[in-house]
């Protein structure tokens, strides 16, 4: 199978410009590329999720559209994505059928007995009868792969398949894709993870930025030439990096655990502290519990073990956790949070400006009606100052562009002279200008003595902008580094848990 | 091909120009399905409807009375609504409330003075009502049930309730009615204004309406319920404590629901039946959404909704049509109004991109 010059973009963001990629039947291929890389969007394509732009697909030397799932699943190819799609109240068989049009597709016996048969074949551990609500995750998966394979899929791609599963899981889950391999199937396999890659891959393919950067075979290649090829040479953004002045302990972190809903540990064992007047960047493939630990900080995140303190100027200090932002507010920590989602969290999307200035603040004076005479102050402040584009301050925020939404979130956090800014990917989805004006802001907060923790996704400007850097692997601390000593090659395999043990 | 597309945003006159556009067309479409199921001449059939509604001064008091039971109802399920809880079960909230007010009657009518009794009945049947939605909403803030099968289902019990005390107060034994409360002495009837026997439910209504919309648009709690309800996860990110506005508004609605029943039994009906609330619980869903749960638009949506029923009653009789057939003229002319919305929100978009994208 071959795609050749494949380009999507949705809106202004370029997802894949001018992709060319092999695939072989008989061979493991791995998509490695950092977040937002365009590996997702590519597969999409494959499995008639998008239409491409512009580009070609060919398979066995035939050109084909694929223009729907149904066309993808035509030609045999089945993808399983990060977020399963299978009916909780159906039965594993059930949902192997499901959407099947054939006369006797609804044979439910005969379907068991196909469904034993490749599940002997390939060594799967699935009980046709057995409802999907009773089943652990890897379980799941295991329904989707036998659900494409029933289908007559041959060529598999699998997006991120190891983020959900435990390292044993994992190491099922490899081997019967070997034995699929075996089989002459082609399997594509999305990842992050270099050691997955190392393990599974026949052959690596690497994209970076929506563009196609090398393929290369996996025998051949070392984890530092991966990691070169993924997060690309060091370019110069020249952002201001002030010195931090007077730094005091702010925020001490200690031996925090966070299981998320469904049990699965988000954070292990984290410690670290966040001192006034310097930025603590945080680094890390995304998942790998950042949200979780800007929520901890925040009340918002039920915390399993630790202690996550505030110190006060004086010495005193305060525990944050079981909190909520209420009560940690009632503490005197100012604390201001810039999430990750920021219309799903921190603004109210149908709101208009001055309703969402007054998100935090609604509370203040006596009496049962709000006050929106200082909100509608702020909101006319902020549009002014941080150069909103807006036809008005009665405007709903979901109307304003990404920019524009992230300064209206971070013009009210920053407003309420907080000690503490916690901010999640402030400058995702934002244009170059809009970017250095929210660093511009993160800076003057630092100035002004505010204990910054900043979680980003770009390592260069973290390098550049950040005066330490902590870095997350799956959920655990690898390492704490300077920000102005580090490289991005040492970061990005801590990154990747290749570094400390490994390189 | 054809795709729908998400509008940006239409301004307002496109909006009202769009909106009047569908109620031209389903004026047309209901007059041409009259003239053809009935052969009737479809001016005449809307002339009937129009003095079905207006025609006399008792039918103005009967239209403006309906509008104002409608429209408490609507009122009492727009918070929660706002809040995207599916009351559902204004229905039950009415009953109840109605029932809490009618057995004030009963067993107080003789014994307390009428300014001791109606305040007791505002009280009861709030309460009651308030009670019938606290049930959903603490298993909705506590355990996320789903809170529209719930609340349906208090509706069975409080008919079945209601039911129950009709045969325990039936008089004469065995009619199965209770007939009128405290016919001769009065006792716990609201109190006429002017000598206008609706006056009072109407005056009620019309302040319950500014108040609620006053509480919406400008207090903190209605302000806490519009953040609870477009992101819950933000409410909670600024310390709203999500189960309390959810349980502290549903009282509200319970309570406004239950007052609604209060109207009816000690305002206009005195006595008790189990279809007292006349399926208004559900009706006042459409009313609230028609308003897009705007308080004051919605004094125009129950008139609408009013009006037609109105009217449709008068045609069935005037041209001794079915009953159904205003019902039917009504469903037209609903259809073509919340369907014209469907344009509003949507554009649809002919592309001609078939022939490049199938290269």
């Amino acid at each position: 199978m071959r795609m050749r010059d494949i380009s999507k973009s949705f809106g202004q963001i370029q997802a894949n410009s001018a992709v060319s990629l092999d695939i072989y039947r008989g061979e493991i291929l791995a998509l490695l590329g950092e977040n937002g890389s365009g590996k997702t969007t590519l597969m999409n394509m494959l499995s008639g999720i998008y239409f491409p732009d512009s580009g070609e697909i060919e398979i066995d030397g035939e050109p084909v559209v694929i223009a729907s799932p149904k066309d993808a699943f035509d030609k045999g190819i089945g993808m399983i994505h990060q977020h399963f799609k299978l009916v909780n109240v159906f039965t594993a068989a059930e949902n192997i059928i499901l959407g099947l049009e054939d006369e006797d597709a609804f044979d439910i016996a005969a379907a068991c007995g196909r469904i034993r048969a490749i599940c002997d074949s390939y060594g799967f551990d699935v009980d046709p009868d057995q409802k999907v609500y009773d089943m652990s995750v890897s379980q799941k998966q295991t329904v989707e792969i036998v659900k494409l394979l029933y289908r007559g899929a041959d060529i598999l791609i699998l997006d991120e398949p190891t983020a959900v599963l435990t390292p044993q899981e994992t190491d099922r889950l490899f081997a019967i894709l070997r034995n699929m391999r075996d089989d002459g199937k082609a399997i594509v396999i999305i990842t992050h993870k270099l050691r997955e890659v190392l393990d599974i891959s026949d052959r690596v393919a690497v994209l970076r930025k929506g563009a196609y950067v090398g393929a290369m075979a996996t025998a051949e290649t070392s984890p530092q030439e991966m990691t070169n090829m993924m997060v690309g040479h060091q370019v110069s953004l020249n952002i201001d990096r002030p010195a931090p002045v007077d730094p005091k302990e702010r925020i001490r972190v200690s031996g925090v655990t966070v299981r998320n809903q469904e049990g699965v540990v988000k954070l292990d064992n984290v410690s670290f502290t966040a001192r006034s007047g310097e930025i603590l960047g945080i680094a890390g493939i995304s998942g790998c519990g950042q949200k979780e630990l800007l929520e901890a900080i925040a009340g918002l995140q039920p915390v399993e073990v630790g202690s996550i303190e505030y110190i006060h100027d004086n010495g005193r200090s305060e525990q944050l956790i079981g909190k909520d932002p209420l009560e940690i507010a009632a503490l005197g920590v100012a604390l201001s949070f810039v999430p990750e989602d920021r219309l799903g969290m921190g603004l109210v999307g149908n709101m208009d400006l001055t309703d969402n200035m007054m998100l935090r603040s609604f509370r203040q004076g006596r009496g049962i009606f709000t006050d929106r005479k200082g909100p509608r102050h702020l909101a006319e402040k902020v549009v002014e100052e941080l150069e909103v584009s807006t036809d008005s301050i009665s405007t709903p925020v979901r109307k304003l562009s990404g920019g524009n939404v992230q300064k209206v979130l971070v013009g009210r956090e920053i407003s309420s002279s907080p000690t503490v800014l916690l901010s999640a990917y402030a400058v995702r989805g934002l244009d170059v200008n809009s970017s250095y004006l929210i660093y511009d802001l993160i800076n003057q907060q630092k100035e002004r003595g505010v204990a910054v923790v900043y979680v980003g996704e770009d390592l260069d400007v973290l390098l550049e902008f950040c005066d330490r850097i902590l870095v997350l692997c799956g959920g655990k601390v690898s390492g704490i580094v300077d920000g102005r000593g580090a490289t991005k090659n040492e970061v990005g395999l801590m990154m990747t848990k290749l570094g400390g043990e490994e390189a | 091909m054809i795709h729908i597309a998400k509008r940006k945003e239409m301004p307002l006159p496109q909006a009202l120009a769009i909106r009047l556009g569908a109620i031209v067309a389903a004026l047309v479409a209901c007059g041409v399905i009259t003239a053809i199921a009935t052969g009737l001449n479809p001016v005449d059939v809307y002339a009937a409807m129009v003095k079905g509604a207006f025609g006399t001064p008792r039918k103005v008091w009967i239209l403006l009375q309906e509008l104002a039971i409608l429209l408490c109802v609507s009122l009492a399920l727009t918070p929660a609504f706002r809040m995207r809880f599916w009351n559902l079960g204004g229905e039950g909230q009415i009953l109840v409330g109605g029932l809490a007010a009618a057995s004030c009657m009963i067993i107080l009518g003789n014994r307390l003075p009428n300014a001791l009794l109606i305040p007791l009945m505002f009280v009861s049947s709030a309460c009651a009502g308030a009670l019938w939605a606290l049930l959903p909403a603490l298993f909705k803030a506590r355990w996320n049930t789903n809170e529209t099968l719930f609340t349906l289902m208090m509706n069975y019990v409080a008919t079945q309730l209601v039911a129950f005390f009709v045969i325990v107060w039936e008089v004469p034994k065995g009619s199965g009615n209770i007939g009128i409360i405290n016919q001769s002495t009065e006792a716990g009837w609201l109190p006429q204004v002017g000598g206008y026997k609706y006056l009072l439910n109407i005056l009620l209504v019309a302040i319950l309406t500014v108040i609620m919309h006053i509480y919406l648009a400008y207090s903190k709690h209605g302000y806490e319920i519009s953040v609870v309800g477009e992101s819950p996860n933000t409410a909670r990110y600024v310390g709203i404590k999500v189960e309390k506005v959810i349980v502290r508004t549903l009282l509200l609605s319970g309570a406004i629901c239950g007052f609604a029943g209060l109207l009816l039994v000690g305002g206009t009906a005195h006595t008790i039946t189990t279809t007292i609330a006349g399926g208004r619980g559900f009706t006042a869903v459409m009313v609230a959404w028609l308003a897009k749960f705007n308080p004051i638009t919605m004094v125009a949506s129950s008139l609408l909704l009013v009006f037609m029923s109105c009217g449709a009653g008068e045609i069935s009789t005037a041209f001794g049509l079915n009953h159904s057939f205003g019902d039917i003229l009504t469903g037209i002319i609903l259809f073509f109004i919340i369907g014209c919305e469907f344009f509003i929100t949507y554009r649809i978009v002919f592309s001609k991109k078939e022939g490049e994208r199938d290269v």
